[in-house]
């Protein structure tokens, strides 16, 4: 397309998939992440020339997780951009992590043209029908005229109300056809979507304004809500009128500082043990856009039975599904705290926040450096040689406990991990994705060996951008949290856990042409650690950690906080009720 | 599963395809049997509404209320327990017989029932009524031998000012 036809669209005739691009670049689409193949073509035409930059990657699944993590980092929604078929199928998994953990995003899938659809054509699949519970909403375009009206209530519906990703499917033929259409900024036809910002029930702040009248031992729980409506200052204002405590939850992590003196860092399965301490003691518990997910909640009949529960959430399905709680607002959690704020008082928490200080002092999160190197000391190091400015994804296991437990946060969106899904091969692709939303800050996956493999293709994609990417892979030849629940749990017997055989990741990285570095040993970690954190391209270390040890403290799946363990028991443990 | 309560919900719908496969989705996934189903036109040609009758607890019909309220192209959906009027038709086929004839003569008001059809020796007896009414009148005519049965599923509509 030439400069000409940019300016005046009217004017020169645009095809389906041109229209579809020019309505991207007007909502200010600043990159696509995606892989082509035959029924995308058209649309893959119509980015030459485009100020839209497409960043092609090795996989479609990196493409999605590099959509989600540049959504998480900006708050705009990712979009991708496949084929048909096997390509579309791809997105599959990134779509439902972005669902899980209510991430922005546009997938854009090519089709078989409409004449074909139904008869198995060639890399042909139903699409909109295989993602259609793990989509926020779907399309299936069959008028070429439609293509900017749609593309618009898309954009809408992803990022308003509990965002969440938006598929697209567009056959063939209707993005080669001539486009129309009146306009590429139409009217949206979305009577159904009322939902997209619920404003809070004045009456319903003021109830639950009520409720911490004369509490001692109030907690408050941050959850992925508060990070999504930037509820962190006002969050910051409640707990230190009310002198309450603040955890958070995996994905509320950073929200509010966990270097403030009143956090008390994650909570829940993998907790630190004076948040769980918290949870059991409280009087008054406030979820703050948490969903009180089965990590944290674990057993609902235990769950904080003798304090009231409050809980602001944006999606009012959230309420009543796993707690009743007491009062609850329906609305983003910004705006509801911001008038909560004005609505209690200071209550006397001194004695609560003495005992907790002393739950941190007897419990404290601990690891050893003298039976060889461990992962807790690898992103311990992690943290403070990058003084925990870095942007930090994670991959799901382990590594992803530790990470949580010993990288402390300030910034709800330097946070990124699968909480929902739990996505292996999620970590570095949206490390890749962040370095693209932030170029100029530190970003650091770290993951595991396990899940580095699922995903490590994008190698290819950091090297050809010259992202400066560091790769954390804490190595333990295991898919170490399944291994740790074979121990604990199933008597020690080991079952397709074993991954012994691993490739040699520095070779590896310098086959894609980045720099690698190693580390084995507790000396020599924070040396290898500052030249990695130091080095200016793209890095991966390789940091070979004991193979055997167990992500404490922890709850057994299904089980309250009360059963919390903080070491390895001397006997044996009964197998977890809850799920995985 | 029979002691649990039978639900009516009622849901306006965008009239576009795939609508109601993101319905039954909501209910397939949290383990709700769907007993009825009816999509039917409204007044507004932009809009459809479904009838759904399905059978589970509460607190599950809640969470499904709640999310396919959620859904994008439902504009409501609620659960109508009173205050409305409620029909569904029936359509059996017997054996032709007098006793037959007979017997729907005699119900005919209080049932609602008639012959619709007499073909090759089959009557088909059609019934309007509410859904308890049509069970009550299919429970009496087995007697006699039914051949078919088909029934539309509830609808229902509000009384007075508030709408469905």
């Amino acid at each position: 397309m030439n400069k000409e036809a940019a300016k005046t669209p009217s004017k020169k005739a645009i095809n389906g998939a041109e229209a579809l691009i020019k309505c991207l670049e007007g909502f200010g689409v600043e990159y696509i992440w995606g892989l082509s193949g035959g029924a995308a073509i058209p649309i893959f035409d119509a980015l030459v020339g485009s100020k839209i930059k497409l960043i092609l990657t090795r996989h479609e699944q990196g493409a999605t997780h590099m959509a989600d993590g540049y959504a998480r980092v900006t708050g705009k929604p990712g979009v991708v951009l496949v084929t048909s078929g096997p390509g579309a199928t791809n997105t599959v998994t990134g779509i439902l992590t972005a669902m899980m953990d209510s991430v922005p995003m546009i997938v854009l899938t090519g089709q078989t043209i409409t004449s074909m659809l139904g008869k198995d054509a060639f890399q042909e699949a139903d699409i909109s029908g295989i993602t259609m519970p793990v989509v926020k909403h779907s399309y299936l375009v069959k008028n070429t005229n439609d293509i900017p009206r749609i593309v618009k209530e898309a954009w809408h519906i992803c990022q308003t109300g509990r965002p969440g990703p938006v598929l697209i499917d567009l056959p063939k033929d209707i993005t080669s056809a001539p486009f129309s259409g009146d306009s590429l900024d139409p009217e949206m036809d979305i009577p159904g979507y009322k939902k997209d910002t619920p404003s809070p029930h004045k009456a319903d702040i003021v109830k639950m304004a009520k409720f911490f009248k004369g509490k001692k031992k109030p907690l408050l729980l941050v959850g992925h809500g508060a990070v999504l409506s930037n509820a962190g200052a006002a969050i910051k204002k409640l707990a230190e009128k009310l002198g309450a405590p603040v955890t958070n939850t995996l994905l509320g992590k950073g929200e509010f500082p966990e270097t403030h003196p009143l956090s008390l860092g994650m909570l829940g399965m993998h907790g630190t043990a004076y948040a769980n301490k918290a949870l059991i003691n409280c009087d008054l518990i406030l979820s703050i856009g948490s969903r009180w997910d089965d990590r944290i909640n674990g057993n609902n009949n235990e769950f904080c039975v003798n304090a009231k529960k409050l809980h602001i959430d944006v999606d009012f399905s959230e309420i009543n599904k796993i707690v009743k709680p007491d009062a609850w607002v329906v609305g983003q959690a910004r705006e509801v705290v911001e008038e909560l704020v004005k609505l209690v008082d200071p209550l006397d928490t001194a004695d609560w926040l003495k005992e907790l200080e002393y739950y941190k002092k007897e419990f404290p999160l601990k690891y050893s450096k003298t039976n060889g190197l461990t992962a807790q000391q690898v992103i311990d190091t992690c943290y403070k040689v990058t003084q925990g400015r870095a942007i930090v994804s994670t991959d799901v296991g382990q590594h992803q406990m530790w990470a949580a437990q010993f990288y402390l946060s300030d910034k709800g969106n330097y946070w990124l991990s699968s909480g929902g899904a739990g996505t292996m091969g999620y970590g570095f692709p949206a490390a890749v994705g962040a370095q693209f939303a932030a170029p100029k800050d530190l970003v650091v996956a770290i993951v595991g060996d396990g899940g580095f493999q699922m995903t490590l293709y994008e190698l290819s994609t950091v090297f050809i951008h010259k992202l400066p990417v560091k790769v954390l892979i804490i190595d333990n030849k295991y898919l170490g949290m399944v291994r740790q629940w074979q121990e604990l749990f199933f008597d020690n017997r080991l079952s397709g856990v074993d991954l012994e055989g691993n490739p040699d990741f520095v070779k590896l990285a310098e086959a894609y042409g980045v720099k690698g570095f190693h580390m084995d040993k507790p000396e020599n970690c924070e040396s290898v650690m500052r030249d990695a954190m130091n080095y200016k391209g793209p890095c991966v270390i390789h940091a070979e950690v004991i193979k055997e040890d167990n992500v404490f403290p922890m709850i057994p799946a299904g089980k309250s906080a009360f059963h919390m363990i903080v070491e390895k028991p001397t006997t044996k443990m009964e197998k977890p009720s809850g799920s995985t | 599963m029979d002691t649990l309560p039978l639900h009516t919900i009622s849901v306006l719908v965008a009239n576009k395809p795939g609508v109601l496969v993101r319905i039954a989705l909501v209910f397939a996934r949290r383990g709700y049997n769907i007993n009825s189903l009816v999509v039917s036109p409204t007044i507004n040609p932009k809009f459809s509404r479904m009838t759904i009758t399905a059978k589970g607890d509460l607190e599950t019909l809640e969470q499904i209320i709640k999310n396919v309220n959620k859904l994008i192209d439902v504009i409501h959906c609620e659960e109508h327990p009173a205050n409305t009027v409620e029909k569904e038709l029936a359509l059996l086929k017997t054996k032709a017989s007098p006793a037959v004839k007979a017997f729907v003569a005699k119900n005919a008001r209080k049932f609602h029932v008639r012959i619709d059809d007499a073909s090759e020796g089959c009557y088909i007896i059609e019934q309007t009524g509410t859904t308890l009414e049509l069970d009550e009148f299919e429970a009496l005519i087995k007697k006699y031998g039914v051949l078919e049965m088909i029934r539309t599923g509830k609808i229902l509509i509000t009384r007075g000012q508030e709408k469905t």
